[in-house]
Parts: C-alpha cells; structure tokens; sequence
C-alpha cells in the first residue's frame, strides 16, 4: 500500500508560518479530567537548537509526541516542516529524525547492519559510512550493537535518528543515564547536527545541556509555555538582581547591620544575607558600615548573581505554587 | 531565509546539502519519495533473519519447548486410538506438529514483538517514513522460515525415532503446503494483535503461556479430538489450532480415520475458512490496534 509522497502544497518558505519548522498555537489536549497540555504556543525558528525545559508532568513529553505524529490533540493549531503531524505522511517523515531517550536494544546485529537497515527506510539517507563517521562508531562498524558501551550504544542511537538526514531532530533527553565523558560526546553531536542546518528539539532535564546547546529554551509548566527566549536571559524578567551574603564574627551582633538593610535574614551559623535590587550601593554602604565598626576584613563576604538555575526553579515554583526548593524534576502533576 | 545556519565545525563536503543550509531548499528540491513496500519489506526480512540466525540461544528455545514435548510424550503414549487401528502417538505428532507452528507463530512471535517493543525499537521504526504493513511482513518472513525449520525438525524426529509414515500421495503433500503457511499465518497475525495485550516484556511470557496451553489441550493436541467433551470440541472449534491439527491429521494419518472425527470427514473446506478468516480478522485488528509508542508512559 504505497502512499504517495507528501506534496508541499505551500513550501516551508512561503505558508502562512513562514519558514519556522514548528509553529503550535493553543495547543490543547487531556487524559480524562487531566488537562496535560493547556492553550501551549511554541515556534522553532529554522536551524536553531530549542531546549524544552520543565518539570516531570508538565506536558513536554505530550507535546513532543503530538508534534512527531505518535499523539492525537484536542485542539490547537500545529505545523511541524509546513505539515499537519497528525496527517502523518511518509514523505513528512523522512524529513523529521527522533532520538528517543531509550537506547534501542538491537540483539544480535552489528552496528552497521542496524545503519544500513535504517537508511534503506529513506529517500535520502546518509551513506552508512559517513554515518559511522559522524558518530565516531566507524572502529565499531562490525561490532555487535548489544557489546557497545553505553556512550557508543547512544551514538548509534543518535546516527539512527538522523539516518535519513532529516531538516527536523528530536532529542529526547539525550544523555539522562549517561557519564560525563559520554555526555560531553553526545553534545558534540548536537552541536555537530546543528552546525549542518539542521534545526533541533532537545528535551531535557539538565540546565548545563540547555546552556551548553540551546539557543533559546522554552519552559513548559502545567501545560503551557511560561517563558521562552535565550537561554542566557531566561527569566530575566524575574530576576531580582543578587544576593549580598557575609559572615558575622563572633559575638557580634547584626543589629546595626539591620539598621541598614531592614529585609537582612540572619542564619544560625551567623550568616547575614539578603536580596538586592541595586547590589553596588548595598555594597558601599556594608563596607562604610564595616569601615565605621573598624571590622577589617569581612568574613566570606559574597555578591551572587542568580544562576540559571535559580531562574529556572523560580519559574517553575511561581507556575506552580511550589517553593523553589522543590528539585528539578519533583513536581508531578500526575 | 533564517541567519543561523552557517555550519559551524564540519568537513567542507558536510554543507553541500541543498535542503536547509542553501536558499533553494524545499521549493527547489522536489520531495522525494521514500522507499516502497517492497524495498522496506526486504529491509526488515534481512534484519529478521540476521537476527533468528545469529541468536542461535533464541531460535534453540523457541523450537525446543515442541521437540521436548514430541521425544517425551511421544516416547509415553501407546496403544491405538479408540475405534481405529491408527495408534495414538501418530495421532499425537499431528497434534504436536499444529503445536509447534503455534508455539513460533503465536508465542515466539508476541513474546519478540512486545521485547521490540518495549526497547523502543517498534517506535523508531513508527517514526520512519516505512510503509508501517512492512514491519508485519518482515515478522510474516521471520515466522515461515522459523515454523518451516520447526516443522522439517520434527517430522525428522517423528519419522526417524517413531516410524511415522509419510504420505504417499501428490494429494496429502499439496494440503500441507496450504495447511502450514495458512495456520502460519493466521497465528503470525494472532501474535501481532495479542502482542497489543502485553503491557511490558515482563509480562509476555505470563500473558502469552496460559491461552496457548489451554488451547493445546482443548484442540486435540494431548487427547484425541473425538473423545472430548463436546462443549469442549465447540469452544475449539472458535480457534485456528483445532483446524491446524485437524489438517495435519489429514496429512498425516489413515483416510480411516476420520470415521473418529466429530464431523466424520477431515472438513478441508472448514479448516481453510476458518484459519483464513483468523488472518483477515487479526490483520484488521493488528492495523487498527497496534502500538507504535512504546509502552513506558512518563
């Protein structure tokens, strides 16, 4: 029952979306009462790495089933590559590549036996030699797949999601499981990929993978995009500028340091902090303070700007009514 | 036209891709086709059989549960079936042959889609652009030739330790080439739609087991089909292993000896209608039922 090629009917340049490969609007869609994706917007700019950031259950894994066409919606608008996923045409699949977060188990056959059964899958695929190059497998080529560490076993995954040389990847969670060296691997092949024009959907729940690869993140929480741009100025907007931390020596008392700074927090260990909108005059007034109380050095005096984790917790906590506190992955909506 | 898309640290040859780097890309290259039924059925009847005969573990186990069965109750059964001069063990090897079939076709074939399954590999195969009927064919390929070699096994069995005659004419031969790859078939696709009951491949063995035992007992495979319980006869006449055994008997035993069959004749015409419409159903079912996500919900 061969199906006919999917015809472009507006080429990805001139549709209504523009050349943006993913464009969803209002997206809807539940599991009985659970509303697991909630009026979501997204756009994927072409050639771009997205990071698709949020908490377990906030509807990341939903959404990225029902842009690969595994999913029915409820509503919304949703255009991957000019096409509707849920046409789910072959000609549309062989220009999107998934990397799913399992590692394939492929029993008894050898690395290249698994490439060249993918690629014969395509139109267009990769020759299997410059796969195993890309991957860095070329050495493992007649290897059984099932003795490959678990870094290579992850690399034969990723050439197999981009066998047929796709214009669209999806990542999902492409290095949970893995060790550091492995995971230093795996990103150089997303840079790689990127580096090919190709344009990436990474999910995942590492802060450090979304900096180290994302051009922009996305932070999906209860069902919607809360927060979306660079990934660097992710959650500027609530960015509240620094924490001033010092150490009081002992038998010193913070009474006159609070005369200063009313919202100061003391801690147990006598450590004085607070949050501050305008850290350098703070700064000034601590050290005239110190000068005037003949302190000399103040012990671990610090000055912390939010880190993007810190962002991203408070995002997800204001989303969510949990306190930030709350790891990154503990919020389960279901 | 986007910016971003310089290539940032690959090989010259790596940006000549006229699709997504290059201004052209979809309006220029015309959408290709992707490979046919054909091509990807071949594809995966490759990789089926690399993987059937590289884990000689796995196609050991699977034959060995019908070969075990032969060699022992074949060795314990005596005496001559109730009403015939036909004895029971050559009525047993009918049995234990329809057995076998359903033991790779069913059992061996759900058990090794839901461990696909849940390594992910059935929703990489769902995301390729592959004709998604060339998965079945593959798993339709991996089965025949697996039942094929169970059947020359034991018959060799049968024939070599316990004397069973072989048919002698054209007629007999010609049955059992429907027979098989009919009751092949029609248990394939039984495997195919069952395989969407199993939740994980833990659970496979648990789920696929017990049906398949039953029914071994039910159809005629331990105990002659005429001597049971006739509500028993009627529930496995509902199956394909009754009319599977029932045509191996006809190839197998006497012409005499369907004066103990319920209906009093060997029933080719059921036997082909029957089987043949489990294959038509359980493919109905397989395409509208079967899952490409994986299992694993997060």
């Amino acid at each position: 029952m061969p199906t006919p090629a999917t015809p472009m009917s507006a080429g990805a340049g001139t549709g209504p979306d523009g050349d943006d490969p993913v464009v969803v609007s209002g997206l809807r869609k539940s599991y009985g009462p659970f509303r697991a994706v909630d009026d979501l917007d997204l756009r994927v700019r072409r050639g771009e790495v997205l990071a698709l950031l949020g908490p377990n259950g906030a509807g990341k894994t939903t959404t990225v089933e029902i842009l690969q066409g595994f999913r029915r919606r409820d509503g919304g608008r949703v255009s991957v590559l000019g096409c509707d996923p849920a046409h789910d045409r072959r000609g549309w699949r062989a220009r999107i590549g998934v990397v799913p977060q399992s590692t394939g188990g492929y029993d008894d056959l050898t690395v290249s036996d698994v490439l060249r059964h993918f690629t014969a899958l395509y139109p267009r695929p990769l020759p299997v030699g410059r796969l195993l190059e890309m991957v860095g497998l070329a050495a493992k080529a007649n290897v059984r797949a099932s003795t490959l560490s678990g870094g290579q076993q992850r690399r034969l995954d990723v050439a197999v999601g981009v066998a047929g040389d796709p214009e669209l990847i999806f990542l999902d969670e492409p290095t949970t499981g893995l060790d550091p060296a492995a995971r230093r691997e795996a990103w150089e092949l997303v840079r790689f990929f990127a580096g090919r024009g190709a344009t990436t959907l990474l999910t995942t729940h590492y802060l450090d993978e979304a900096q180290a690869l994302a051009d922009r993140a996305a932070v999906i929480v209860g069902g919607r995009v809360v927060e979306c741009g660079p990934v660097d100025r992710l959650g500027a907007a609530h960015r509240s500028g620094a924490t001033i931390s010092f150490r009081l020596s002992r038998g010193q008392s913070a009474s006159s340091v609070r005369a200063l700074f009313p919202q100061l927090a003391v801690d147990g260990a006598g450590q004085v902090s607070w949050e501050s909108t305008a850290p350098t005059g703070d700064l000034g007034r601590l050290l005239a303070w110190a000068e005037q109380h003949r302190l000399g050095e103040i012990t671990d005096l610090q000055l912390r700007r939010p880190s993007l984790e810190d962002n991203y917790l408070r995002i997800v906590a204001e989303h969510t009514g949990q306190p930030p506190a709350a790891d990154l992955a503990g919020v389960r909506a279901s | 036209m986007t910016s971003s898309t310089q290539p940032r640290l690959l090989p010259a040859d790596f940006s000549m891709r006229g699709r997504s780097a290059e201004s052209g890309r979809s309006a220029a290259t015309p959408p290709v086709r992707p490979p046919g039924l054909l091509r990807t059925t071949l594809a995966r009847s490759r990789v089926e059989l690399l993987a059937v005969f590289r884990s000689r573990q796995s196609l050991v186990f699977t034959m060995l549960f019908p070969v075990l069965m032969l060699v022992i109750l074949g060795s314990i059964f005596s005496g001559t079936v109730q009403g015939t001069n036909v004895e029971f063990r050559q009525v047993f090897i009918a049995g234990v042959l329809a057995a076998g079939v359903m033991s790779v076709a069913f059992s061996g074939l759900a058990m090794n889609i839901a461990v696909e399954r849940d390594r992910g590999l059935i929703r990489r195969l769902g995301v390729s652009p592959m004709p998604r009927a060339a998965y079945f064919l593959g798993k339709l390929v991996r089965v025949a030739v697996t039942t094929l070699l169970e059947t020359l096994v034991l018959l060799a069995i049968a024939v070599l330790a316990f004397h069973l005659p072989l048919p002698a004419d054209a007629q007999h031969y010609l049955t059992l080439a429907w027979v098989l790859p009919l009751g092949t078939t029609a248990c394939a696709l039984l495997a195919v739609a069952y395989s969407s009951l199993i939740p994980h491949a833990g659970a496979a063995a648990a789920i696929v087991t017990p049906p398949f035992i039953a029914l071994q007992f039910i159809s005629g495979v331990f105990f002659p089909f005429g001597q049971l319980p006739s509500w028993m006869q009627t529930v496995a006449a509902f199956f394909p292993l009754k009319w599977l055994a029932q045509g191996f008997r006809y190839v197998f035993l006497p012409v005499g000896f369907q004066r103990v069959e319920p209906a009093g004749n060997w029933e080719l015409g059921h036997i082909a209608l029957v089987l043949g419409i489990w294959a038509v159903a359980m493919l109905v079912v397989s395409l509208l039922t079967f899952r490409w996500k994986s299992t694993r919900v997060h």
